[in-house]
């Protein structure tokens, strides 16, 4: 069953940015062995960090369907910073595997704890309909 | 002399996959390292044979090429331990000669099914090594079926074959005893492919493999090898009744269309036939097992020219057995269906109540899907709506989630029109 894991930023500057050097370069790591390590376990489907918030554009159909953008948000807005698919054996698993990322070392090397959002994938074959 | 590839060529060189495997990893005594060069070799044939032909021994082809993927691979394990040139002598001797048919054992296909489906693996690891080692297809073909990258099938694949190779399970049949507490694992795997294939395949992912066919063929496989054992026997029949019904199962927009919507002309005939027959036979040795009586109940629907021909009071029958048998909450569910069929939805909603207690089903969308069809069936339109709401908002699959929300649409349309 897939599942996928959200991480979620508060705006640019809340994350990383700041961080001494050497916390940041273990936070990377971390990162990079955590990918490894799915993928050596047969689990990672998928795994992409996203551009920082200040790139973001909200996207309408105007008249004539011509795009308008807009880029200004609230201070306040949470930002999708990047997300992993994993496919596993049990909801467990999945949940296991948030908490490894939740707990990515921030500055000082403390756990960051941040909240992941876990979510299936629609993925299942329908049953026998009777 | 060789013979041109043509569409059966793909099924030849698929049957050959654990035949060579099971003369190669008994030659090396490493199945993990056989595995992985019958691989090879068989995405050799892949490339070559179309272009050149199949050559006129292909089993023999396979297990050449193979074998000498396999010493080179022992020669270049000893350059890396930086051995002397005496013992790459050695390793050259171990290198097979032409002589093929002398070491195939019918039974390899057999002895590969029982250590890819060993209780040890998980139910993902068991059924993308079965698919490899036993059915012969290409860690792509398996990572595209899933919709998971090559290298995390890949992966799935090598620790499948190291957790075979670290709980010691012989490359041998397993023992009269130990086939009988085994063989349900094995069924339970191919079950599994086959339910896979019918996962969805909307949009980009059209030219996934089609593993309700693999399984089928596997199954068929599994039931020549052991022709006497009715579960096997109930499981093909079960394969092939359901799959019978494939061409009525989905609308043009991959919608699910239920049983007793299809159009039945659509259903094939010949699949039934051999269903039916299969079941017949088995279920006339005796020892009736889950698979035979869910083929039963398969056969049951099958049969009937339209849906207001059902025998519903057999299926109620067949499943009351089944909850002597293989009691499961699924089985509770439908028995609970079928009731209401014969009965009448009250007593079907009655049935239900008792499983709210059992908390391996109160949390499950396929509880409310049911109760929402049988609240439907007595008027309660209200309860209804609400509980196919919840069963869409819990089921992981898409078409069944659009179902489920179409049904509460419809519902919703009907009691307050639909400018209400």
């Amino acid at each position: 069953m897939k599942y996928i894991l959200m991480m979620n930023t508060m705006r640019a500057g809340a994350g990383v940015l700041g961080w001494p050097k050497n916390d940041l370069q273990a936070h990377i790591a971390f990162m990079l062995g955590l990918n490894k390590e799915l993928q050596a376990a047969g689990e990672l489907v998928a795994a992409e960090g996203l551009a920082f918030p200040d790139q973001a554009k909200l996207v309408r159909a105007g008249k004539g369907g011509i795009p308008i953008t807009d880029g200004v948000f609230p201070e306040s807005k949470e930002f999708l910073a990047g997300f992993w698919i994993v496919d596993v054996d049990s909801p467990e698993r999945a949940y296991a595997i948030a908490a490894r990322v939740s707990a990515a070392p921030g500055p000082g090397g403390a756990p960051l704890n941040m909240p992941i959002e876990v979510r299936p994938v629609m993925s299942a074959p329908p049953p026998e309909m009777l | 002399m060789t013979k041109p590839w043509d569409t059966t060529s793909e099924h030849l060189l698929r049957e050959l996959a654990p035949q060579v495997l099971g003369v190669v990893a008994r030659r090396f005594h490493d199945f993990s390292a056989a595995e992985d060069a019958v691989q090879e070799a068989m995405i050799a044939a892949f490339t070559q044979w179309p272009r050149e032909g199949i050559p006129d021994n292909p089993r023999g082809w396979l297990i050449q090429v193979a074998s000498r993927r396999m010493t080179d691979q022992v020669r270049s394990e000893i350059a890396r331990r930086q051995r002397e040139t005496a013992v790459a002598k050695e390793a050259e001797t171990v290198a097979p000669a032409v002589d093929i048919e002398s070491d195939m054992d019918p039974d390899d296909t057999l002895i590969l099914l029982f250590m890819c489906c060993h209780p040890a693996l998980t139910s993902s690891s068991a059924i993308a090594l079965t698919l490899r080692a036993v059915g012969g297809l290409t860690t792509a073909e398996i990572a595209n079926a899933f919709l998971v990258p090559d290298a995390t099938m890949a992966q799935r694949i090598s620790r499948a074959k190291e957790s075979i190779k670290t709980s010691g399970v012989p490359f041998d049949l397993p023992s009269p005893r130990e086939r009988t507490e085994r063989l349900p694992s094995v069924l339970h795997v191919l079950y599994l492919i086959f339910n896979e294939g019918y996962t969805s395949s909307v949009g980009v992912h059209l030219q996934r493999l089609d593993l309700a066919r693999e399984a089928i063929r596997l199954t068929r496989c599994v039931r020549t090898l052991l022709p006497d054992d009715s579960e096997v026997a109930g499981l093909l029949a079960l394969m092939l009744l359901t799959d019978a019904r494939r061409a009525a199962r989905n609308g043009p927009n991959e919608e699910l269309i239920p049983l007793d919507e299809q159009n039945r002309t659509l259903w094939d005939g010949q699949a039934i036939s051999e269903g039916s027959a299969l079941l017949t036979c088995a279920l006339s040795k005796g020892a009736v097992g889950p698979y035979q009586l869910q083929a039963a109940v398969a056969a049951v629907h099958d049969e009937a020219a339209r849906a207001e021909d059902t025998d519903w009071p057999q299926i109620l029958a067949l499943y009351e057995l089944m909850k002597r048998v293989a009691p499961n909450p699924m089985v509770t569910l439908n028995h609970a269906i079928a009731a209401a069929m014969v009965h009448g939805p009250a007593q079907g909603l009655e049935l239900l109540r008792a499983l709210d207690a059992d908390s391996r089903l109160a949390e499950h969308y396929r509880l409310h899907a049911v109760r929402a069809h049988l609240l439907e069936m007595v008027g309660d339109y209200e309860g209804a709506i609400e509980h196919y709401r919840i069963a869409a908002g819990r089921t992981t699959s898409t078409p069944e989630r659009n179902y489920l929300m179409t049904q509460a649409a419809r519902l919703a349309e009907s009691t307050t029109g639909p400018d209400g």
